[in-house]
């Protein structure tokens, strides 16, 4: 606020000297000019309180007509010089106004105190995202859905410009600045009691690194988390602390081999790292068999490094076998026909189009497509303005670094729990993980679920810990019925259930419940929403658990305690007192 | 020497001066303060508030608030003149040439602040 201000005061110095010695001229004269009276006789010259009337209105207005009186010709002619004077530095002082205006610096010093004031207002906890690209702008959608806040930073003016645009239900403050300037990254809040975390997203590694960096060093305690497009890069940050690194082709990879492998599994991860709301995916069956991969540079050694992972027969085209270090390779770019024939396309059941250019990716799977109808393709998109193309063609699957990542972003920030159910489930097979998605499939009705976390505590959770306390048995039974009518369950499903060390997938709804266990659920909006009243009202929850309504408030509580004799607890939790 | 702070002192000083020519004489005695002298402590007043315009430092800061208490103090009392002589019509009786003339003694006040902490300033500039 001060800062532009002080800006304009500044700019404003010449033109307001100018307007004051303008007046004071005009003013001096008009007091020293004799007039004339009603008959024509001299008369004194104006005062100063009628000299300042005149020139106020005439150098705004060029006049009213000769008021009070008629002027003496004398006075006539200054009045002619004093019109062109004060005009010329009215047009000059309007002029510098307008100029001071539109002054890109000044517009960038008011976009950025608005912006900070925001962050300052800000009273939820919020993420501070460097870089809405693709990613970034996937990543804001999903969060926003999920009602977490973001504070958002880009280099590029159009992308801010596109974020106002967008349809969000948070305001989501935006700025156009550098975001591996760490005096940028204080003013988006890095030091703000609230920022939940920092989350580097720019297409430029130096820039993900320094924002990294800065937050290390800045707040300590603070999580991190990174995109990474290097292994040296993704090194490098892990070599101070960044909490979580993630290297886009790296992570691509390992997708399409879990998507091969085991699709039950992939699907689970889509599922529930989807923007909620979205239609759900379908299950995808990758065939296993020979594979052709076309193009081996960062993407396609990454997926090559994951599929041999899984045992599964590979061919790689590449056009520049040298320059990537492909030492057993079909020479070729894989748009033509011999060369797919040669990487032996009609024996193989799936093709990987994983070139860094579209157009070329597209060519190979409709080459590939007419040898051989049969193929699973998979489609490498690298540009979101090529959607329309990528939709006509209907892969089988269609990857997209930025949405990739975007998922996997999600699963670390939307609760701690969902990427620690992540890890648990690779323990079970295939046929697991089918269970559990027709069952979520069964409850959700076709759209991504919403995930979160109850913690059972007496701040999260009152009603829960308070009959706890009074020696109630609480079973996950009360978290999943409907406050309205206990027979019917919630649309949501109890994913994870985390008791100190031990950690339990898909608990058993008659699981009795303890103080600080951490659940991990997924269902609809309408469910968390009908299980939080539960949470917090011990009447709902008294009616959930026995099926009948508890008294009142908590003074009638209180009375029936003492009427049945129960003992009060002799200490009370210290966030209580 | 930097023409910027010559002009800047002389406008500061020039306002003190000129303030306090106006101040000086009876308190009570019309003749003794004349209108074109409180006009032209008006104007480079003016000037010299809007000189000060802009200074991000904690003794720019004083500066201005010291110079707009001066501008403050010389307009009621123009105010107060324009007030007794055309609007009631008084006219410039002892009592209501006296208030004038203390209104514009607090903008001298205010004045000779601004050349104290000019002078400091001055004092303090070491290179």
């Amino acid at each position: 606020m001060h800062n532009t201000l002080f800006m304009i005061l500044r700019r404003m110095r010449v033109p307001l000297i100018f307007l004051i010695l303008s007046y004071a001229i005009a003013l001096l004269g008009m007091t020293l000019i004799p007039g004339v009276d009603a008959r024509g006789q001299p008369a004194p010259p104006m005062d100063f309180f009628h000299a300042f009337y005149v020139v106020s209105y005439t150098a705004t207005t060029i006049g009213f007509g000769e008021l009070p009186g008629t002027f003496s010709d004398a006075q006539r002619a200054w009045m002619t010089a004093t019109i062109y004077m004060t005009v010329i530095v009215w047009l000059y002082s309007i002029g510098s106004i307008l100029k001071l205006v539109q002054d890109p610096t000044l517009l960038h010093a008011a976009q950025r105190n608005r912006f900070a004031a925001k962050v300052n207002r800000l009273r939820q906890p919020f993420y501070l995202i460097a870089g809405c690209g693709e990613t970034g702008t996937l990543l804001m959608h999903a969060l926003d859905s999920r009602n977490q806040q973001a504070v958002v930073l880009d280099i590029d003016p159009d992308r801010i410009g596109a974020l106002e645009l967008g349809q969000y239900h948070l305001n989501i403050p935006a700025l156009t600045a550098d975001a591996s300037l760490p005096e940028n990254l204080l003013t988006a809040g890095l030091n703000h009691p609230l920022c939940a975390g920092v989350i580097a997203l720019t297409n430029d590694d130096r820039a993900n690194l320094s924002v990294a960096i800065t937050t290390k060093l800045l707040r300590p305690g603070l999580p991190a988390l990174c995109r990474a497009d290097t292994v040296e890069t993704a090194a490098n940050m892990t070599s101070f602390g960044t909490d979580e690194v993630i290297i886009a082709f790296d992570v691509f990879g390992e997708h399409l081999a879990l998507a091969v492998t085991s699709p039950g599994h992939h699907l689970l991860y889509e599922w529930l790292t989807g923007v909620p709301g979205d239609p759900l995916t379908e299950p995808l069956e990758p065939p296993l068999g020979k594979w052709v991969v076309c193009g081996y540079g960062r993407f396609g050694k990454a997926i090559t490094h994951h599929l041999q992972q899984v045992g599964i027969e590979l061919v790689v085209v590449e056009a520049m076998p040298e320059e990537t270090e492909c030492d057993n390779c079909i020479v070729g770019s894989g748009t033509e026909a011999h060369t797919l024939l040669e990487a032996g396309i009609q024996q193989a059941v799936g093709i990987v189009a994983g070139t860094d250019d579209d157009v070329n990716n597209l060519s190979i799977v409709m080459t590939a497509h007419q040898l051989n109808p049969d193929l699973f393709t998979v489609l490498r998109q690298n540009r979101h303005a090529n959607e329309p193309l990528f939709k006509r063609f209907q892969a089988n699957v269609t990857m997209q670094p930025s949405s990739i990542l975007a998922h996997e972003f999600l699963s670390l920030l939307t609760t701690p729990l969902l990427s620690r159910f992540f890890t648990l489930i690779r323990a079970h097979d295939d046929a697991w993980a089918d269970v559990l998605i027709s069952r979520i499939a069964a409850v959700l009705e076709h759209s991504v679920p919403e995930v979160w976390d109850v913690e059972l505590s007496s701040s999260h959770t009152e009603a829960i810990w308070e009959a706890m306390r009074d020696g109630a048995p609480v079973s996950l039974q009360a978290l999943i019925r409907n406050p309205t009518d206990r027979d019917v369950e919630l649309t949501c499903i109890p994913l994870l259930l985390k008791r100190g060390a031990s950690e339990t997938l898909m608990p058993e709804p008659e699981t009795l419940l303890q103080i600080g266990d951490r659940l991990l659920f997924c269902g609809t909006r309408q469910a968390r929403n009908l299980q939080a009243l539960g949470l917090y009202n011990f009447n709902v929850l008294s009616y959930l658990r026995t099926g009948k309504d508890a008294p009142g408030g908590k003074a009638w509580r209180l009375l029936e305690r003492l009427g049945n004799k129960v003992p009060p607890p002799e200490t009370r939790s210290p966030e209580q007192s | 020497m930097n023409l910027e702070k010559v002009v800047f002192g002389f406008f500061i000083i020039l306002a003190m001066t000129l303030n306090f020519g106006f101040v000086f004489g009876d308190i009570h005695n019309p003749a003794h303060h004349h209108v074109y002298e409180l006009f032209f402590a008006i104007i480079v007043n003016l000037i010299a508030t809007v000189l000060k315009f802009g200074e991000r430092t904690q003794i720019g800061a004083i500066h201005l608030a010291s110079s707009l208490v001066a501008d403050l103090g010389l307009l009621s009392a123009a105010w107060v003149w324009t007030a007794a002589v055309y609007i009631d019509g008084t006219g410039l009786t002892p009592d209501i040439t006296a208030s004038i003339v203390s209104l514009s003694a607090g903008a001298l006040a205010a004045n000779i602040l601004s050349v104290i902490m000019l002078l400091v300033e001055t004092v303090m500039f070491r290179r």
